[in-house]
């Protein structure tokens, strides 16, 4: 027999292998999954979740497929929360202070609760990070929230209303475009393709009968 | 967290480990990567293919499952749908919201286009999302297009249509400029010069990454270049049938809200299929690293309405995917931690293989470890070898799993395993569809010259076998490019009647050729609910 422990998706109760994720353990109890669900493996944050464990106070935010069942988890998944992400042409932006002024104002609201932090489910420092695009410190901000997946769990706990994930995906895009430094060997490159210097080399390889290709893919030098 | 006899592995493991760091693996001979994929590779096994039995490719084989779907009834023979009653109207219909729909949605939009995406989940929800390790292009002075079009050809078993292959290697670095331009993070240094590796058969290093959230970071900021076009997107939407018209031309697709069971019909002058993989199909009873709406479904309404496939019977395993703990089975280990150093080890802490070798030769030594040779290391669902991760941090000093692949350590870390300490337990796992739906080099299929295929669902480009960072690299290449195309070509394009006779058509054929299915396809989902009864 196997280990099992009792969950509660949505208030009833289900007995289900203790091994099993939140979202494995949904199927297991007959659920099909049209929402809530996206890659599977923790990139995508489709599958935000929201948590308490019978007798205790706290709530627990977490990602449904990548969090193991408990016994007397009281489960209820949030499928689709209303972020607010607000429009903007990047190429008509400049990575000012001013811009999160006037995207994002909602972020000088912040009440300093870190509810936010506590309740990101990548463990990321979230309040942190908005204290960061407060001042205008978007490198600082993007670093931050680099490993975000969007599942909005912040943002449901958040006081003040703000839409963390998409604050930090501003400053990652400012960061990315105007504040990293640009590539030349990229431009570079780019510029030589495009006025011509590889046709007619590739012409050449793509001309080349099979024998030959092989004989040179298996003796190219490989770098170290 | 690991069994005791795990431990006991990992004792040889670490004992070999100073020895293993002085020398390299040898890579093996062309006849060597031969003998072992006829062995041992998943694609060579008769048991995982049937015939596929009616339409352009009858007589060729096809994984078991994908030709089941082949062979199962459209929904549109028993349910109704009234075609005279349009609710979209658009130029160009792009369906699915992966990194290729976005692109092409991008690139239409640009053209002036009056574009839509549709999609069975929601914008993102895609193999594009769980992207790791990078994305291909030869920008750096040591190499060239060429370089790179020679290593893909080699790689992919001197299968690749030559005129597919070229724009990919061509537009390279174009489509990284683009990304960048976008706001695309990737990794560089204080000069700017990008942060470069090998992948599996590279011979430069022309990997970017943007850590090891590489298709993350991509797909979040094509998501919210489409919004901020505010390009339409219809989500928990299904393309369930191609529309087409008495020219022979398509005229849009019949669609399924996933959630009420509603059909709808959107009418365009092209369609892009941009629909992604077929991981969730579990060919060979693999587990996968595909995202959940991965059920080939685009090329099920593709096939059916006469465009024909390419490469159908050859699958990309992943070699390293989970093998244990057991809540991630299957789940995506990139090819960057070996990019980064780490060596494949057996039971017996033997580096049994060079760590970096062609991903299918890769699988398919793994396998043969796990197998023939007994080499493996038993875990509670199979066996595996292990992935020498602390190696990482000998290499590249303390810090660097930390810094250069985040998502991996997270994801051990929650069940207690610290790849920066011990090594990690792996065994391939269903990643890729290398073939797909046949176009030429303009994006178009050949056989309807308004409709296009973008991304993962396109079969040509990579052969028989894909590198590494050449996937992301081909859906922003290829999804452009069909963006592009699909604007142009629907300025020209004076659409007939719409009609689904070819749904019926097909039916005929099945019928004629002796086949009766209960089944419906596409599939949209995997069934993974249990039900008791």
């Amino acid at each position: 027999m196997e280990n099992m422990v009792n969950v509660y998706f949505f208030g009833k109760k289900y007995s289900v292998p203790a091994d099993l994720t939140i979202m494995t353990a949904m199927e297991y109890a007959g659920y099909t999954l049209n929402r809530g669900c996206g890659c599977r493996h923790g990139f995508c944050g489709a599958c935000a979740t929201i948590y308490r464990i019978k007798g205790k106070n706290e709530l627990k935010t977490c990602l449904a497929c990548q969090t193991q069942v408990e016994e007397g988890m009281y489960v209820a998944s949030i499928p689709f929360f209303p972020t607010d992400k607000r429009t903007y042409d990047i190429n008509e932006i400049k990575p000012t202070q001013q811009i999160m002024m006037e995207l994002y104002p909602e972020i000088y609201s912040c009440i300093g609760c870190n509810a936010c932090t506590k309740a990101c489910t990548q463990d990321l420092n979230v309040m942190q990070y908005i204290a960061y695009a407060q001042r205008g410190e978007f490198e600082k901000c993007a670093e931050e929230s680099f490993d975000c997946v969007s599942c909005g769990c912040c943002s449901v706990r958040c006081p003040a209303g703000i839409s963390h994930p998409m604050v930090g995906l501003l400053a990652r895009r400012l960061t990315g475009k105007y504040i990293a430094p640009e590539t030349e060997h990229l431009a570079n490159r780019v510029e030589e393709i495009n006025s011509g210097a590889y046709d007619e080399l590739i012409e050449q390889i793509m001309q080349k009968p099979i024998t030959e290709m092989q004989e040179l893919y298996n003796t190219r030098e490989i770098e170290k | 967290m690991f069994t005791a006899e795990m431990q006991e592995s990992i004792k040889k493991v670490e004992a070999t480990r100073a020895e293993r760091m002085k020398t390299e693996p040898r890579r093996m001979t062309a006849e060597e990567k031969d003998t072992l994929l006829k062995a041992y590779h998943p694609d060579y096994r008769e048991d995982g293919f049937v015939e596929i039995k009616i339409g352009p490719n009858k007589g060729q084989k096809v994984p078991t499952e994908l030709g089941h779907l082949l062979h199962s009834n459209s929904r549109l023979l028993t349910d109704k749908v009234d075609l005279s009653k349009v609710d979209y109207d658009v130029d160009v219909l792009v369906i699915g919201g992966g990194g290729a729909g976005s692109s092409a949605a991008i690139e239409a939009h640009e053209a002036g286009a009056n574009v839509m995406i549709v999609t069975k989940l929601r914008i993102g929800d895609a193999n594009t999302m769980m992207a790791e390790g990078g994305i291909q292009a030869a920008d750096k002075e040591n190499d060239s297009p060429v370089q790179h079009y020679l290593d893909a050809f080699g790689g992919g078993h001197f299968a690749a249509r030559p005129e597919l292959l070229r724009r990919l290697v061509m537009e390279a670095p174009d489509a990284i400029q683009w990304l960048n331009k976008l706001g695309v993070m990737f990794d560089k240094d204080e000069d700017g010069r990008m942060v470069t590796t090998h992948g599996g058969g590279t011979s430069r290093k022309r990997m970017h990454a943007c850590k090891d959230y590489s298709g993350a970071e991509i797909m979040r900021t094509l998501r919210d270049e489409v919004i901020n076009r505010q390009i339409p997107v219809v989500e928990f939407t299904s393309a369930v049938e191609l529309i087409k018209d008495e020219k022979g031309q398509v005229a849009g697709a019949v669609l399924l809200n996933m959630e009420t069971g509603d059909y709808l019909v959107a009418k365009a002058k092209t369609v892009v299929i941009a629909t992604g993989g077929a991981g969730r199909l579990h060919y060979q009873n693999f587990p996968t690293s595909n995202h959940y709406g991965a059920t080939a479904d685009g090329l099920v309404l593709g096939y059916r309405a006469g465009a024909p496939l390419l490469y159908q019977d050859t699958i990309q395993y992943h070699p390293t995917g989970v093998a244990y703990p057991a809540q991630i089975f299957g789940a995506l280990v990139t090819e960057k931690v070996r990019s980064l150093g780490a060596m494949l080890v057996n039971v017996d802490g033997e580096a049994f293989m060079h760590p970096l070798e062609t991903r299918d030769v890769s699988a398919a030594s793994i396998i043969r470890e796990c197998s023939d040779r007994g080499k493996g290391v038993t875990t509670p669902l199979g066996s595996g070898v292990w992935l020498d991760t602390p190696m990482i941090e000998m290499i590249g000093g303390p810090g660097t799993i930390e810094k250069r692949i985040p998502a991996m350590l997270r994801m051990y870390l929650n069940y207690d395993i610290d790849m920066r300490k011990e090594p990690i337990l792996i065994y391939p796992t269903l990643h890729y569809q290398n073939g797909g739906l046949e176009i030429g080099g303009d994006g178009f299929t050949k056989a309807i010259d308004n409709l296009l295929v973008a991304g993962e669902a396109v079969g040509g480009i990579h052969g028989r076998n894909r590198l590494m960072g050449n996937s992301l690299l081909d859906i922003i290449v290829f999804g452009r490019n069909a963006g592009k195309a699909a604007a142009a070509k629907a300025k020209t394009v004076e659409l007939g009647t719409m009609n689904i006779d070819h749904v019926a058509a097909y039916a005929e054929e099945l019928k004629a050729a002796g086949i009766e299915s209960n089944d419906v396809s596409p599939l949209l989902l995997p069934k993974y609910a249990r039900h008791e009864r």
